[in-house]
Protein backbone atom coordinates (compact mmCIF):
# COMPACT_ATOMS: atom_id res chain seq x y z
CA UNK A 1 0.00 0.00 0.00
CA UNK A 2 1.52 3.29 -0.99
CA UNK A 3 0.18 6.63 0.14
CA UNK A 4 -1.64 8.68 -2.49
CA UNK A 5 -0.20 12.20 -2.60
CA UNK A 6 -2.54 15.02 -1.58
CA UNK A 7 -3.44 17.63 -4.21
CA UNK A 8 -2.10 20.43 -2.04
CA UNK A 9 -1.03 21.34 1.48
CA UNK A 10 -3.95 22.37 3.66
CA UNK A 11 -2.18 24.91 5.84
CA UNK A 12 -0.65 28.24 4.94
CA UNK A 13 2.42 27.32 7.03
CA UNK A 14 4.73 24.42 7.75
CA UNK A 15 5.12 24.53 11.52
CA UNK A 16 5.77 20.84 12.04
CA UNK A 17 5.26 17.28 10.89
CA UNK A 18 2.51 16.86 13.48
CA UNK A 19 -0.24 18.69 11.53
CA UNK A 20 0.57 16.89 8.24
CA UNK A 21 -1.42 14.00 6.80
CA UNK A 22 0.47 11.14 5.11
CA UNK A 23 -0.82 12.37 1.74
CA UNK A 24 0.68 15.81 2.34
CA UNK A 25 4.02 14.25 3.30
CA UNK A 26 3.89 12.19 0.12
CA UNK A 27 3.16 15.31 -1.94
CA UNK A 28 6.18 17.13 -0.46
CA UNK A 29 8.47 14.13 -1.07
CA UNK A 30 7.23 13.63 -4.65
CA UNK A 31 7.70 17.33 -5.40
CA UNK A 32 11.18 17.27 -3.82
CA UNK A 33 12.12 14.32 -6.04
CA UNK A 34 11.53 16.55 -9.06
CA UNK A 35 13.32 19.52 -7.49
CA UNK A 36 16.50 17.45 -7.16
CA UNK A 37 17.12 17.41 -10.90
CA UNK A 38 17.23 21.22 -11.07
CA UNK A 39 20.65 21.09 -9.38
CA UNK A 40 21.95 19.10 -12.36
CA UNK A 41 20.82 21.59 -14.99
CA UNK A 42 23.17 24.02 -16.74
CA UNK A 43 21.16 26.86 -15.17
CA UNK A 44 20.32 25.80 -11.63
CA UNK A 45 17.46 28.20 -11.27
CA UNK A 46 13.78 28.29 -12.19
CA UNK A 47 11.49 31.35 -12.09
CA UNK A 48 8.74 29.76 -9.95
CA UNK A 49 9.02 32.21 -7.01
CA UNK A 50 10.13 35.27 -8.94
CA UNK A 51 9.13 38.40 -7.07
CA UNK A 52 8.52 36.56 -3.79
CA UNK A 53 10.40 37.61 -0.69
CA UNK A 54 11.61 35.25 2.02
CA UNK A 55 12.88 36.39 5.39
CA UNK A 56 15.23 33.93 7.06
CA UNK A 57 14.78 34.68 10.74
CA UNK A 58 17.44 32.77 12.64
CA UNK A 59 17.59 33.31 16.40
CA UNK A 60 19.96 30.38 16.83
CA UNK A 61 23.23 29.43 15.22
CA UNK A 62 22.90 27.42 12.03
CA UNK A 63 25.03 26.91 8.96
CA UNK A 64 23.52 23.93 7.20
CA UNK A 65 19.84 24.76 7.57
CA UNK A 66 20.21 28.48 6.89
CA UNK A 67 22.38 27.90 3.84
CA UNK A 68 20.11 25.17 2.62
CA UNK A 69 17.05 27.42 2.82
CA UNK A 70 18.94 30.21 1.12
CA UNK A 71 20.07 27.97 -1.73
CA UNK A 72 16.50 26.67 -2.11
CA UNK A 73 15.13 30.22 -2.22
CA UNK A 74 17.69 31.31 -4.81
CA UNK A 75 17.11 28.24 -7.01
CA UNK A 76 13.42 29.22 -7.11
CA UNK A 77 14.28 32.88 -7.88
CA UNK A 78 12.88 34.25 -4.61
CA UNK A 79 14.59 37.20 -2.93
CA UNK A 80 15.98 36.23 0.46
CA UNK A 81 16.72 38.48 3.40
CA UNK A 82 18.80 37.15 6.23
CA UNK A 83 18.34 38.07 9.83
CA UNK A 84 20.77 37.10 12.55
CA UNK A 85 19.64 37.72 16.11
CA UNK A 86 23.13 38.74 17.21
CA UNK A 87 23.22 41.81 14.93
CA UNK A 88 19.54 42.79 15.26
CA UNK A 89 17.33 44.92 17.48
CA UNK A 90 16.68 41.79 19.55
CA UNK A 91 19.87 42.74 21.36
CA UNK A 92 18.07 45.99 22.27
CA UNK A 93 15.21 44.05 23.86
CA UNK A 94 12.69 43.81 21.03
CA UNK A 95 10.24 40.91 21.45
CA UNK A 96 9.82 38.14 18.89
CA UNK A 97 6.31 39.31 18.00
CA UNK A 98 7.41 42.91 17.49
CA UNK A 99 10.35 41.83 15.38
CA UNK A 100 8.08 39.67 13.25
CA UNK A 101 5.35 42.31 12.87
CA UNK A 102 7.94 44.87 11.82
CA UNK A 103 9.38 42.48 9.26
CA UNK A 104 5.91 41.67 8.00
CA UNK A 105 5.22 45.36 7.49
CA UNK A 106 7.76 45.05 4.65
CA UNK A 107 5.48 42.47 2.97
CA UNK A 108 7.52 39.28 2.81
CA UNK A 109 5.73 36.20 1.46
CA UNK A 110 7.54 33.68 3.64
CA UNK A 111 9.16 33.75 7.04
CA UNK A 112 11.57 30.92 7.82
CA UNK A 113 12.19 30.87 11.54
CA UNK A 114 14.57 29.09 13.85
CA UNK A 115 14.05 29.86 17.52
CA UNK A 116 15.15 28.38 20.82
CA UNK A 117 11.58 28.41 22.17
CA UNK A 118 9.26 25.55 21.23
CA UNK A 119 6.11 26.93 19.64
CA UNK A 120 7.64 30.20 18.42
CA UNK A 121 6.85 29.41 14.74
CA UNK A 122 3.30 28.41 15.70
CA UNK A 123 2.74 31.73 17.43
CA UNK A 124 4.04 33.66 14.43
CA UNK A 125 1.93 31.56 12.08
CA UNK A 126 -1.20 32.59 13.97
CA UNK A 127 -0.35 36.28 13.89
CA UNK A 128 1.23 36.74 10.47
CA UNK A 129 -0.25 36.66 7.00
CA UNK A 130 3.04 35.39 5.54
CA UNK A 131 3.63 31.66 5.27
CA UNK A 132 5.73 30.57 8.26
CA UNK A 133 8.20 27.70 7.92
CA UNK A 134 9.67 26.16 11.04
CA UNK A 135 13.44 25.69 10.69
CA UNK A 136 13.71 24.29 14.22
CA UNK A 137 11.99 25.38 17.44
CA UNK A 138 13.78 24.40 20.63
CA UNK A 139 13.63 20.67 21.23
CA UNK A 140 10.20 20.49 19.56
CA UNK A 141 10.19 20.05 15.77
CA UNK A 142 12.41 20.41 12.73
CA UNK A 143 10.05 19.39 9.95
CA UNK A 144 12.25 20.03 6.91
CA UNK A 145 15.01 17.89 8.47
CA UNK A 146 12.61 14.96 8.90
CA UNK A 147 11.38 15.45 5.32
CA UNK A 148 14.91 15.43 3.91
CA UNK A 149 15.75 12.33 5.95
CA UNK A 150 12.65 10.63 4.57
CA UNK A 151 13.53 11.70 1.02
CA UNK A 152 17.04 10.26 1.45
CA UNK A 153 15.74 6.94 2.77
CA UNK A 154 13.03 6.73 0.12
CA UNK A 155 15.44 7.45 -2.74
CA UNK A 156 17.73 4.66 -1.52
CA UNK A 157 15.09 2.09 -0.56
CA UNK A 158 12.15 3.06 -2.78
CA UNK A 159 9.73 3.27 0.13
CA UNK A 160 9.48 4.06 3.83
CA UNK A 161 6.87 1.47 4.52
CA UNK A 162 7.97 -1.53 6.54
CA UNK A 163 11.51 -0.26 7.13
CA UNK A 164 13.08 -0.40 10.59
CA UNK A 165 14.72 2.90 11.45
CA UNK A 166 16.89 3.22 14.58
CA UNK A 167 17.53 6.71 15.97
CA UNK A 168 20.25 6.89 18.60
CA UNK A 169 21.79 9.72 20.59
CA UNK A 170 20.66 12.77 22.50
CA UNK A 171 16.88 12.27 22.38
CA UNK A 172 16.32 14.74 25.20
CA UNK A 173 17.49 17.83 23.33
CA UNK A 174 16.67 16.75 19.79
CA UNK A 175 13.94 18.31 17.67
CA UNK A 176 15.09 16.09 14.82
CA UNK A 177 14.01 12.92 16.60
CA UNK A 178 10.50 14.19 17.32
CA UNK A 179 9.81 15.21 13.73
CA UNK A 180 11.39 12.03 12.43
CA UNK A 181 9.45 9.67 14.69
CA UNK A 182 6.17 11.32 13.72
CA UNK A 183 6.94 11.34 10.01
CA UNK A 184 8.38 7.84 9.74
CA UNK A 185 5.70 6.16 11.83
CA UNK A 186 2.99 8.00 9.89
CA UNK A 187 4.47 6.71 6.64
CA UNK A 188 4.52 3.09 7.84
CA UNK A 189 8.12 2.69 9.07
CA UNK A 190 8.93 1.13 12.41
CA UNK A 191 11.01 3.45 14.57
CA UNK A 192 13.24 2.44 17.47
CA UNK A 193 15.09 5.00 19.55
CA UNK A 194 17.92 4.50 22.01
CA UNK A 195 19.79 6.69 24.50
CA UNK A 196 21.13 6.59 28.03
CA UNK A 197 18.15 6.81 30.42
CA UNK A 198 19.21 10.33 31.39
CA UNK A 199 18.72 11.46 27.76
CA UNK A 200 15.31 9.84 27.18
CA UNK A 201 12.49 12.36 27.60
CA UNK A 202 9.42 11.29 29.55
CA UNK A 203 6.65 10.00 27.29
CA UNK A 204 8.91 9.35 24.28
CA UNK A 205 7.01 6.14 23.45
CA UNK A 206 3.76 8.09 23.02
CA UNK A 207 5.16 9.50 19.77
CA UNK A 208 4.91 6.02 18.28
CA UNK A 209 8.33 4.44 18.69
CA UNK A 210 10.03 1.65 20.64
CA UNK A 211 12.33 3.05 23.32
CA UNK A 212 15.58 1.23 24.14
CA UNK A 213 18.40 1.88 26.55
CA UNK A 214 21.04 -0.03 24.64
CA UNK A 215 22.10 0.97 21.14
CA UNK A 216 22.58 -2.70 20.26
CA UNK A 217 18.88 -3.46 20.87
CA UNK A 218 17.79 -0.58 18.66
CA UNK A 219 20.05 -1.17 15.69
CA UNK A 220 19.84 -4.96 15.44
CA UNK A 221 18.42 -5.77 12.01
CA UNK A 222 17.69 -2.10 11.26
CA UNK A 223 17.46 -0.81 7.66
CA UNK A 224 18.56 2.67 8.69
CA UNK A 225 20.68 3.89 11.62
CA UNK A 226 20.36 7.59 12.30
CA UNK A 227 22.72 9.04 14.87
CA UNK A 228 21.91 12.29 16.69
CA UNK A 229 24.43 14.83 17.81
CA UNK A 230 25.24 15.01 21.49
CA UNK A 231 24.29 18.63 22.07
CA UNK A 232 27.16 19.45 24.39
CA UNK A 233 26.10 23.12 24.49
CA UNK A 234 22.64 22.18 25.76
CA UNK A 235 23.69 19.85 28.59
CA UNK A 236 22.75 22.05 31.56
CA UNK A 237 24.17 19.39 33.82
CA UNK A 238 26.05 16.55 32.26
CA UNK A 239 23.61 13.75 31.55
CA UNK A 240 26.44 11.27 31.08
CA UNK A 241 29.88 11.09 32.68
CA UNK A 242 32.13 11.98 29.72
CA UNK A 243 31.97 12.12 25.91
CA UNK A 244 34.52 9.30 25.95
CA UNK A 245 32.19 7.09 27.99
CA UNK A 246 29.30 7.97 25.69
CA UNK A 247 31.43 6.78 22.79
CA UNK A 248 32.15 3.49 24.55
CA UNK A 249 28.50 2.69 25.20
CA UNK A 250 26.48 4.47 22.52
CA UNK A 251 28.59 5.48 19.52
CA UNK A 252 28.00 3.93 16.13
CA UNK A 253 31.23 2.02 15.51
CA UNK A 254 32.04 -0.36 12.65
CA UNK A 255 31.54 -3.28 15.06
CA UNK A 256 28.10 -2.13 16.19
CA UNK A 257 27.03 -1.31 12.63
CA UNK A 258 27.43 -5.02 11.80
CA UNK A 259 24.35 -5.66 13.97
CA UNK A 260 22.19 -3.73 11.51
CA UNK A 261 21.22 -5.06 8.06
CA UNK A 262 24.22 -5.63 5.81
CA UNK A 263 23.48 -2.61 3.60
CA UNK A 264 21.88 -0.44 6.31
CA UNK A 265 22.04 3.31 5.66
CA UNK A 266 24.00 5.46 8.10
CA UNK A 267 22.56 8.93 8.62
CA UNK A 268 23.34 11.98 10.76
CA UNK A 269 21.63 15.38 10.63
CA UNK A 270 24.93 17.16 11.37
CA UNK A 271 26.95 18.76 12.72
CA UNK A 272 28.73 15.55 13.78
CA UNK A 273 30.81 15.06 16.89
CA UNK A 274 33.26 12.58 15.45
CA UNK A 275 34.43 10.18 18.10
CA UNK A 276 31.46 10.94 20.38
CA UNK A 277 28.24 9.62 18.80
CA UNK A 278 29.74 8.42 15.54
CA UNK A 279 33.06 6.86 14.59
CA UNK A 280 34.80 8.44 11.60
CA UNK A 281 35.17 5.06 9.93
CA UNK A 282 31.36 4.83 9.85
CA UNK A 283 30.69 8.48 9.06
CA UNK A 284 33.00 8.31 6.03
CA UNK A 285 32.22 4.67 5.20
CA UNK A 286 30.39 3.23 2.20
CA UNK A 287 27.05 2.99 4.01
CA UNK A 288 27.01 6.67 4.95
CA UNK A 289 24.49 8.89 3.14
CA UNK A 290 25.23 11.91 5.32
CA UNK A 291 26.21 14.22 2.48
CA UNK A 292 23.27 13.09 0.34
CA UNK A 293 21.07 14.24 3.21
CA UNK A 294 22.49 17.73 2.74
CA UNK A 295 21.82 17.68 -1.02
CA UNK A 296 18.28 16.46 -0.43
CA UNK A 297 17.75 19.23 2.12
CA UNK A 298 17.80 21.82 -0.64
CA UNK A 299 15.29 19.85 -2.72
CA UNK A 300 12.90 19.41 0.22
CA UNK A 301 13.01 23.11 1.07
CA UNK A 302 12.37 24.02 -2.56
CA UNK A 303 9.36 21.71 -2.54
CA UNK A 304 7.95 23.22 0.65
CA UNK A 305 8.38 26.79 -0.63
CA UNK A 306 6.82 25.92 -3.98
CA UNK A 307 3.84 24.13 -2.45
CA UNK A 308 3.18 26.81 0.17
CA UNK A 309 3.30 29.48 -2.56
CA UNK A 310 0.08 27.92 -3.84
CA UNK A 311 -1.67 29.49 -0.87
CA UNK A 312 -4.61 28.33 1.11
CA UNK A 313 -7.92 27.49 -0.41
CA UNK A 314 -10.91 25.25 -0.53
CA UNK A 315 -10.36 21.67 -1.61
CA UNK A 316 -11.10 21.24 -5.28
CA UNK A 317 -13.16 18.59 -6.98
CA UNK A 318 -10.67 17.47 -9.63
CA UNK B 1 -22.03 18.38 -20.81
CA UNK B 2 -22.35 17.35 -24.41
CA UNK B 3 -19.42 15.41 -25.84
CA UNK B 4 -18.48 15.35 -29.54
CA UNK B 5 -15.70 13.20 -30.89
CA UNK B 6 -13.30 15.24 -33.03
CA UNK B 7 -10.84 12.46 -33.84
CA UNK B 8 -11.29 8.72 -33.43
CA UNK B 9 -8.25 6.45 -32.92
CA UNK B 10 -7.83 5.80 -36.69
CA UNK B 11 -8.05 9.48 -37.55
CA UNK B 12 -5.64 10.35 -34.76
CA UNK B 13 -3.11 7.87 -36.15
CA UNK B 14 -3.46 9.38 -39.64
CA UNK B 15 -3.03 12.91 -38.29
CA UNK B 16 0.18 11.84 -36.55
CA UNK B 17 1.47 10.26 -39.79
CA UNK B 18 0.84 13.49 -41.65
CA UNK B 19 2.52 15.58 -38.90
CA UNK B 20 5.56 13.30 -38.99
CA UNK B 21 5.77 13.60 -42.79
CA UNK B 22 5.53 17.40 -42.58
CA UNK B 23 8.27 17.58 -39.98
CA UNK B 24 10.58 15.39 -42.10
CA UNK B 25 9.85 17.54 -45.14
CA UNK B 26 10.45 20.86 -43.41
CA UNK B 27 13.42 19.84 -41.28
CA UNK B 28 15.66 18.08 -43.79
CA UNK B 29 18.67 18.18 -41.42
CA UNK B 30 17.39 15.12 -39.59
CA UNK B 31 20.61 14.82 -37.58
CA UNK B 32 19.74 18.12 -35.92
CA UNK B 33 16.10 17.26 -35.25
CA UNK B 34 15.15 16.81 -31.59
CA UNK B 35 11.52 16.23 -30.58
CA UNK B 36 10.67 17.52 -27.11
CA UNK B 37 7.27 16.76 -25.61
CA UNK B 38 5.59 19.00 -23.05
CA UNK B 39 4.38 17.02 -20.02
CA UNK B 40 2.03 15.23 -19.76
CA UNK B 41 0.45 14.27 -23.10
CA UNK B 42 2.98 16.01 -25.32
CA UNK B 43 5.50 13.36 -24.33
CA UNK B 44 3.78 10.23 -25.70
CA UNK B 45 2.73 12.22 -28.79
CA UNK B 46 6.40 13.17 -29.35
CA UNK B 47 7.40 9.53 -28.90
CA UNK B 48 4.91 8.40 -31.52
CA UNK B 49 6.04 11.09 -33.94
CA UNK B 50 9.65 10.03 -33.32
CA UNK B 51 8.83 6.42 -34.14
CA UNK B 52 7.14 7.49 -37.40
CA UNK B 53 10.00 9.82 -38.32
CA UNK B 54 12.57 7.16 -37.44
CA UNK B 55 10.82 4.68 -39.71
CA UNK B 56 11.03 7.08 -42.64
CA UNK B 57 14.60 8.38 -42.09
CA UNK B 58 16.08 5.10 -40.83
CA UNK B 59 17.68 7.02 -37.97
CA UNK B 60 16.76 6.62 -34.31
CA UNK B 61 14.99 9.84 -33.48
CA UNK B 62 15.75 11.19 -29.97
CA UNK B 63 12.87 12.38 -27.77
CA UNK B 64 13.04 14.65 -24.75
CA UNK B 65 10.46 15.71 -22.18
CA UNK B 66 10.02 19.00 -20.36
CA UNK B 67 7.80 20.00 -17.49
CA UNK B 68 6.85 23.67 -17.51
CA UNK B 69 5.23 23.95 -14.05
CA UNK B 70 8.05 26.00 -12.54
CA UNK B 71 7.97 28.42 -15.48
CA UNK B 72 4.23 29.09 -15.53
CA UNK B 73 2.90 32.62 -15.18
CA UNK B 74 0.01 31.54 -12.98
CA UNK B 75 1.58 29.74 -10.05
CA UNK B 76 0.88 31.20 -6.67
CA UNK B 77 -2.25 31.89 -4.65
CA UNK B 78 -4.07 33.45 -7.60
CA UNK B 79 -4.56 30.03 -9.16
CA UNK B 80 -8.26 29.29 -8.82
CA UNK B 81 -7.78 25.87 -7.27
CA UNK B 82 -5.04 26.99 -4.85
CA UNK B 83 -3.24 23.95 -6.03
CA UNK B 84 0.22 23.96 -7.47
CA UNK B 85 0.70 21.96 -10.65
CA UNK B 86 2.25 18.53 -10.08
CA UNK B 87 5.84 18.63 -11.33
CA UNK B 88 6.76 15.82 -13.71
CA UNK B 89 10.04 14.70 -15.24
CA UNK B 90 12.18 16.98 -17.35
CA UNK B 91 14.49 14.69 -19.35
CA UNK B 92 16.76 16.07 -22.04
CA UNK B 93 19.34 13.30 -22.42
CA UNK B 94 20.90 15.00 -25.43
CA UNK B 95 22.00 18.61 -25.49
CA UNK B 96 19.64 20.99 -27.30
CA UNK B 97 22.62 23.21 -28.24
CA UNK B 98 22.55 23.89 -32.00
CA UNK B 99 19.60 21.51 -32.54
CA UNK B 100 16.33 22.07 -34.32
CA UNK B 101 13.91 21.42 -31.50
CA UNK B 102 10.34 20.56 -32.37
CA UNK B 103 8.28 21.24 -29.29
CA UNK B 104 5.27 18.89 -29.14
CA UNK B 105 2.06 19.50 -27.18
CA UNK B 106 -1.46 18.16 -27.32
CA UNK B 107 -3.58 21.34 -27.44
CA UNK B 108 -2.62 24.89 -28.42
CA UNK B 109 -4.97 27.34 -26.67
CA UNK B 110 -3.85 30.60 -25.01
CA UNK B 111 -0.19 30.12 -25.93
CA UNK B 112 0.90 30.53 -22.30
CA UNK B 113 2.17 26.96 -22.02
CA UNK B 114 4.28 27.50 -25.13
CA UNK B 115 5.77 30.69 -23.66
CA UNK B 116 6.69 28.77 -20.50
CA UNK B 117 8.09 25.90 -22.58
CA UNK B 118 10.28 28.28 -24.60
CA UNK B 119 11.71 29.76 -21.40
CA UNK B 120 12.31 26.27 -20.00
CA UNK B 121 14.16 25.20 -23.14
CA UNK B 122 16.32 28.33 -23.24
CA UNK B 123 17.65 27.47 -19.77
CA UNK B 124 19.03 24.23 -21.21
CA UNK B 125 20.99 25.78 -24.07
CA UNK B 126 20.74 27.65 -27.35
CA UNK B 127 19.00 25.64 -30.04
CA UNK B 128 19.43 26.57 -33.71
CA UNK B 129 15.66 26.84 -33.99
CA UNK B 130 12.52 25.88 -32.11
CA UNK B 131 9.38 24.80 -33.99
CA UNK B 132 5.99 23.98 -32.55
CA UNK B 133 3.87 20.93 -33.36
CA UNK B 134 0.43 20.47 -31.81
CA UNK B 135 -2.23 17.84 -32.25
CA UNK B 136 -5.10 20.32 -31.90
CA UNK B 137 -5.21 24.10 -32.33
CA UNK B 138 -8.39 25.36 -30.67
CA UNK B 139 -7.75 29.12 -31.05
CA UNK B 140 -8.18 31.91 -28.44
CA UNK B 141 -4.53 32.94 -28.28
CA UNK B 142 -3.54 35.38 -25.52
CA UNK B 143 0.08 35.61 -26.66
CA UNK B 144 1.59 36.01 -30.15
CA UNK B 145 2.25 32.30 -30.66
CA UNK B 146 1.62 30.19 -33.77
CA UNK B 147 2.23 26.52 -34.45
CA UNK B 148 4.39 25.33 -37.36
CA UNK B 149 2.70 21.93 -37.53
CA UNK B 150 -0.98 21.53 -36.68
CA UNK B 151 -2.76 18.18 -36.59
CA UNK B 152 -6.32 19.51 -36.61
CA UNK B 153 -7.72 23.02 -36.24
CA UNK B 154 -10.86 22.90 -34.13
CA UNK B 155 -12.93 26.10 -33.88
CA UNK B 156 -14.16 26.36 -30.29
CA UNK B 157 -15.88 28.71 -27.91
CA UNK B 158 -14.02 29.62 -24.71
CA UNK B 159 -16.73 27.87 -22.70
CA UNK B 160 -15.95 24.63 -24.49
CA UNK B 161 -13.24 22.21 -23.50
CA UNK B 162 -11.01 20.12 -25.76
CA UNK B 163 -9.72 16.85 -24.37
CA UNK B 164 -6.98 14.87 -26.01
CA UNK B 165 -6.72 11.33 -24.70
CA UNK B 166 -3.61 9.30 -25.44
CA UNK B 167 -3.37 5.60 -24.80
CA UNK B 168 -0.10 5.79 -22.83
CA UNK B 169 -1.63 8.24 -20.33
CA UNK B 170 -5.40 7.74 -20.55
CA UNK B 171 -5.83 4.20 -21.81
CA UNK B 172 -7.50 5.28 -25.07
CA UNK B 173 -6.82 7.40 -28.14
CA UNK B 174 -9.05 10.20 -29.36
CA UNK B 175 -9.96 13.88 -29.23
CA UNK B 176 -13.24 15.15 -27.83
CA UNK B 177 -14.97 18.50 -27.62
CA UNK B 178 -17.09 19.14 -24.53
CA UNK B 179 -19.74 21.83 -24.59
CA UNK B 180 -22.39 23.02 -22.15
CA UNK B 181 -25.83 21.93 -23.24
CA UNK B 182 -28.14 24.93 -23.65
CA UNK B 183 -30.67 24.96 -20.80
Amino acid sequence: MSVTPAKRLRGKDLVGIDPLHPGEIQLILDTADQMRSIAERPIKKVPALRGKTVVNLFFEASTRTRFSFEVAEKRLSADSLNFAASTSAVTKGETLIDTALNLEAMQPDFIVIRHQCPGAPHQLARILKSAVINAGDGAHEHPTQALLDALTIRSKRGTLEGLVVAIVGDLQHSRVVRSNVMLLSRMGAKVRVAAPPSLIPVGMETLGCEVHRRIEDAISGADVVMMLRIQLERQGRMNFPTPREFYDFYALTPERLKLAKKDALVMHPGPMNRGVEIDSRVADGPQSVILEQVTNGVAVRMAVLYLLAGGQGEPTAD
Amino acid sequence: MHRVQVLDPRELARVLERLAAEIVEQVPEDKLLYLVGVQTRGVPIAQRLAALIGASTGRKQPVGAIDISLYRDDIGPWRPAHQQPVIRDTRLDESIEGRIVVLVDDVLYTGRTVRAALDTLMDFGRPKAIRLAVLVDRGHRELPVAADFVGRTVPTARSEDVQVRINEVDGEDGVWLYREVAP
